[in-house]
């Protein structure tokens, strides 16, 4: 049969069992990754607009007022909650200059706390100190504190900021 | 190069001669009858494969156990069609392992020389209906509580030595965490350990014996 373009009934049947098994490998393999790596893919949007709980006209010029707010994670059927907080400061009446620290340590992640009478953000794990703009002081923080750059305020005069993070 | 590989291995492991002793060996004239050993120990295969893909994600914890399997069901890739298949495949083993069971039984094949074939298949059997009850205690629904309280109190009814295999069964007086955690230890580990070591034991001597001869009409 060499030469003919016919093809032989073993090269056939070995086109066919190689095809149909691919088909099967490939309709078992597919669903059968899927499952396995299917909470990387699903991993949901963590971005949202969070309401920091206080109306923007309430909050003191030239003082950090403390905030916080809690989110809530569902990881499969457990939920987990995580605390965040920060500092508001308003620099002036405008109501677009403001600064929006982050309270968590740059360092290892401890809450800084704000001094009035040092006019410091102090953290007491390691005694880091930032200055009121969150810039590191002291101690051994690698960078400045973290800031919520987005943040706007709604109809009713409420701050939200941006999140990023779970 | 492949054909070189090949030559290697079949050097060392045979492949020939287990090619042969496995799966060529001589068989009496065709019967349906006689596949569903085979499709006994396919789904048992089956069964296997997508009880561990389960345990990817099932908890066995009172407090999760069925969160996780709503979350199978509803939150994962494929989840349903993973547990799907192993639900039904669990009632397809047994309905499959008792039609062969009976088969044997019929056509009288546990005879001489197969007996201790058809005694640690009645054993495979008994691990298999082991499996269903075990597994059907851990979706934790109403249905698998009541059903776990009822049949261990069955078992519970034996004279003398009841009170004592209940307590051993559910890991105390009480239908609890330990009751799950034990279910699901012989579900996953124990029996499957069992049904395999068994299995092999069964596919040994039915390639020693080979298969018998469907008896004729003046047999």
């Amino acid at each position: 049969m060499s030469g003919s373009n016919r093809i032989s009934r073993r090269d056939f049947v070995k086109v066919t069992t190689g095809t149909i098994g691919g088909i099967i490998t490939a309709a078992i393999g597919a669903p059968a990754i899927g499952y396995l790596i299917s909470p990387a893919l699903s991993a949901g949007a963590k971005e949202a607009w969070v309401p920091i709980g206080q109306k923007l006209e309430d909050i003191p010029l030239n003082v950090p007022t403390p905030f916080s707010f809690t989110r809530t994670q569902v990881n499969g059927w457990e939920r987990t909650s995580t605390s965040f907080g920060g500092f508001v400061i308003r620099k002036s009446a405008d109501p677009k200059d403001i600064l929006i620290l982050s309270s968590r340590c740059t360092h290892l992640g401890c809450t800084v706390n704000w001094h009035p009478e040092a006019n410091e953000f102090i953290c007491p794990c390691h005694d880091a100190k930032f200055s009121k703009e969150g810039v590191v002081l002291d101690g051994p923080p690698p960078k400045p504190l973290n800031q919520y750059t987005e943040f706007k305020v709604d109809n009713d005069g409420n701050l939200l900021i941006f999140v990023k993070e779970g | 190069m492949w054909q070189k590989i090949y030559l290697w291995l079949d050097e060392r492991l045979g492949l020939k001669e287990m090619y042969t002793g496995i799966l060529d060996r001589p068989e009496p004239k065709g019967n349906w009858w006689n596949t569903l050993g085979s499709a006994s120990l396919f789904l048992f295969i089956l069964q296997a494969v997508t009880g561990i893909f389960l345990t990817v994600y099932y908890t066995p914890s009172p407090d999760h156990a069925y969160d996780s399997i709503q979350y199978i069901m509803t939150g994962v890739a494929f989840g349903w069609l993973v547990r799907g298949v192993h639900h039904w495949g669990a009632t397809l083993m047994v309905l499959v392992v008792f039609i062969h069971l009976l088969r044997v039984f019929v056509t009288a094949s546990y005879k001489y020389p197969r007996e201790l074939t058809w005694l640690v298949g009645v054993g495979l059997f008994l691990m298999t209906l082991g499996m269903g009850f075990t597994g059907y205690l851990l979706p934790w629904n109403q249905k698998a509580f009541w059903a776990t309280t009822v049949a261990t109190q069955i078992a519970g009814s034996v004279p003398y030595l009841g009170d004592f295999i209940l307590k051993v069964l559910r890991g105390g007086s009480d239908l609890s965490a330990l009751t799950l955690q034990r279910f699901f230890a012989a579900h996953i580990w124990i029996l499957p350990a069992i049904l395999t070591g068994l299995i092999f034991v069964h596919l040994f001597l039915i390639i020693k014996h080979g298969e018998s001869h469907f008896p004729q009409k003046e047999d």
